[in-house]
């Protein structure tokens, strides 16, 4: 069974600290969904408002649409996986994995089947007798994962457990988290300063910034349609052309920028005269016969692209990735070429408002 | 030695290391070995010290065990100082986790200076203070009879007040052990378990004694050790009901003049202490290398 959680107007305040600033937000039932931002930016101060550790300042938070004030961590149908993990060191693999099962009053033999159950779930069978420290880290990863299921939440919390992993091992875990989500039908709600981590695991993402929530959708929507300076910059790498609006309609607009003029879609209806950055991917540049005049500065030949820095009129740096057709065109390095991008696969959009 | 020479070169490594040793030999080995050669003499009249009846022997460890009322004494004084060590646990376990968990870092400082302040002043003026309190028309019964709480006043002392003496005399020693132990517990253990739902009772039963058990260990040792050798306490606030062994092993020494018997009472106090502390952590299942850490 899964709940969906709904977060209404919700702020949480440290003094003259805003951490979580008026944040409005629908997760779905068996969702995996993904708070994605830079470290201090309220992230982990939602996940312990959600799961109980901490009562908001203001707003609502709803579990399967009930009101969860007053309602302690320990009465949510929510469990938690810390970043550390916090398996109790003194306790085996499989007193771990039943410890909340321990508290819900099973018995010893029911608390041991529903372990070695569980055991075979994450694919670890007959290591419940070991101890916790004999445990490699994606093991313990695992067992985490096991001891937050055993007690059957309709929402899981994940605070960056795949931080402490190394890459191979953290790459093998995305899949893993993935299927076992899928099977089990849980909502996960998966806390990370990784992009890569949000792009390739969830359903929806929410971007957020400074306690609020930049954009929220599926990440390819974010990828391709940033809402905000913000975003854009924050997912996937870009390009950021500043200048300002020369025309707009509603839904393109031309903006005068130290590159010349350059068209983008107008996502975030701007109106002539107004301040604006052009947003374009470094894999939509393309090499024309037209378009920005770039001096190359390096390269790297990646095999199936080659990888371009450069910089265009008065120093602005361009960033350009082309790839191998077989028709490379000679980039050497001082060289100038010029690259151009569809205008419908460009954003023009506010700039952020700090720096 | 090497490596202190090395740093302090030859003649001050050699002088640090002569003063250690005779530290040690002078004021701690010579006179425990004089007292165990006491303990396994007979008590004899000066002219005889020396003579053909002067002969080590294992008679003065035999002598409690045929004296019922001193062997009653010694078993009250074990008896009594578990009760002590067991009130100095249950008082100082939630200070101790609100120091170590829960208070802020500067008010946990302000709460330990509060601890040390009257440890500032001498043990026996502390007793004596205690004396005063719970004196017969004393301020203790004063207030507790003039809020109506008791219709007259009590005799503090005797063994309630030996109690209140003790436990309070010995709260640093078990405030610190159980600190230490408790500080190194990761926060998110705590949560965790909560997440799972765990009870607070359950969270202290399941993760945070066991985590703090050798800093238990260390601290119940200590009070016990202390308050099972405690003379101060239970002379000024027991009653002769309350008598504490160290009383006895007293007046051995200094009113029946015999110091061969004292001698032997004293180690039979310390030995039986060991059997007991080592029988009492079998039980609890910790071993000497948890208290050590």
């Amino acid at each position: 069974m899964s709940q969906g959680v709904t977060l209404d107007r919700v702020s949480m305040r440290f003094g003259s600290f805003t951490a979580v600033d008026d944040v409005s937000l629908d997760i779905r039932p068996g969702e995996f969904f993904s708070f994605l931002g830079p470290s201090g930016c309220g992230k982990t101060t939602i996940l312990r408002l959600i799961s109980g550790f901490s009562e908001p300042t203001s707003g609502q938070v709803l579990i399967g649409g009930k009101d969860m004030r007053g309602v302690g961590a320990n009465k949510r149908p929510t469990a938690m996986i810390f970043q550390n993990l916090a398996l109790f060191p003194l306790m085996s693999v499989a007193e771990n994995i039943a410890f909340g099962l321990e508290v819900r009053g099973l018995s010893r033999t029911e608390r041991r089947r529903k372990a070695d159950e569980l055991l075979d779930l994450i694919a670890l069978p007959g290591i419940g007798d070991r101890a916790v420290a004999e445990l490699s880290g994606g093991q313990r990863q695992r067992v985490a994962i096991a001891r937050a299921l055993a007690v059957e939440p309709t929402v899981l919390l994940l605070d960056e457990p795949l931080s402490a992993l190394d890459l191979k091992l953290r790459q093998h875990m995305r899949t893993e988290l993935r299927a076992i989500q899928k099977r089990t039908g849980v909502t996960f709600i998966y806390i990370t300063h990784d992009q890569g981590e949000a792009l390739t695991m969830s359903d929806r993402v929410a971007v957020m910034s400074q306690g609020r929530i930049e954009q929220v959708g599926a990440p390819q929507e974010i990828y391709e349609s940033p809402e905000t300076a913000f975003a854009a910059g924050f997912v996937g790498e870009t390009n950021a052309f500043p200048g300002i609006v020369h025309a707009a309609d509603s839904e393109m607009a031309v903006i005068d920028t130290k590159l010349g003029q350059l068209r983008a879609r107008n996502c975030a209806g701007l109106s002539g005269g107004e301040a604006a950055v052009v947003f374009v991917r470094p894999e939509r540049l393309l090499p024309a016969d037209d378009g920005i005049l770039v001096r190359v500065r390096e390269k790297t030949f990646e095999g199936s692209f080659i990888r371009v820095v450069g910089e265009g009129q008065d120093g602005v740096p361009v960033v350009a990735q082309i790839t191998n057709a077989g028709d490379l065109p000679d980039l050497r390095i001082g060289s100038e070429t010029r690259l151009r991008f569809h205008p419908r696969q460009a954003v023009a959009l506010r700039p952020a408002p700090h720096g | 030695m090497a490596e202190l020479s090395r740093r302090l070169g030859g003649p001050i490594a050699a002088l640090a290391v002569a003063a250690v040793a005779i530290w040690l030999v002078l004021l701690v080995a010579l006179p425990d070995l004089l007292m165990i050669d006491y303990s396994l003499r007979p008590n004899l009249p000066p002219s005889e010290i020396g003579g053909p009846q002067d002969v080590h022997s294992l008679a003065n460890y035999a002598v409690l065990w045929s004296n019922k009322i001193h062997l009653g004494i010694f078993f009250r004084t074990i008896w009594a100082s578990s009760l002590v060590t067991v009130i100095t646990l249950v008082v100082c376990y939630p200070v101790a986790f609100y120091l170590a968990k829960v208070a802020k870092p500067s008010n946990a400082a302000l709460l330990v200076l509060l601890l040390i302040i009257p440890f500032w002043i001498n043990e026996i003026l502390r007793t004596f203070a205690w004396y005063i309190v719970l004196a017969y028309n004393g301020p203790l019964n004063r207030v507790l009879t003039g809020l109506g709480i008791m219709a007259r006043p009590i005799r503090w002392y005797g063994t309630a007040g030996v109690m209140v003496g003790m436990v309070y005399a010995y709260i640093l020693f078990m405030v610190f052990p159980l600190t230490n132990a408790m500080e190194s517990l990761d926060r998110n253990q705590i949560d965790a378990a909560r997440d799972l739902g765990a009870s607070r009772w359950r969270i202290h039963r399941r993760i945070v004694i066991p985590h703090a058990k050798p800093g238990i260990a260390t601290g119940c040792v200590m009070t016990f050790m202390l308050a099972a050798g405690s003379y101060a306490v239970p002379s000024l606030l027991g009653s002769p009901s309350s008598r504490w062994f160290t009383e006895i092993i007293y007046n051995w020494f200094f009113e029946g003049g015999n110091w061969n018997l004292g001698a032997a009472y004293a180690f039979l106090l310390l030995l039986l202490c060991i059997v007991f502390i080592a029988v009492m952590m079998r039980l609890f299942r910790v071993s000497l290398a948890d208290i050590a850490r």
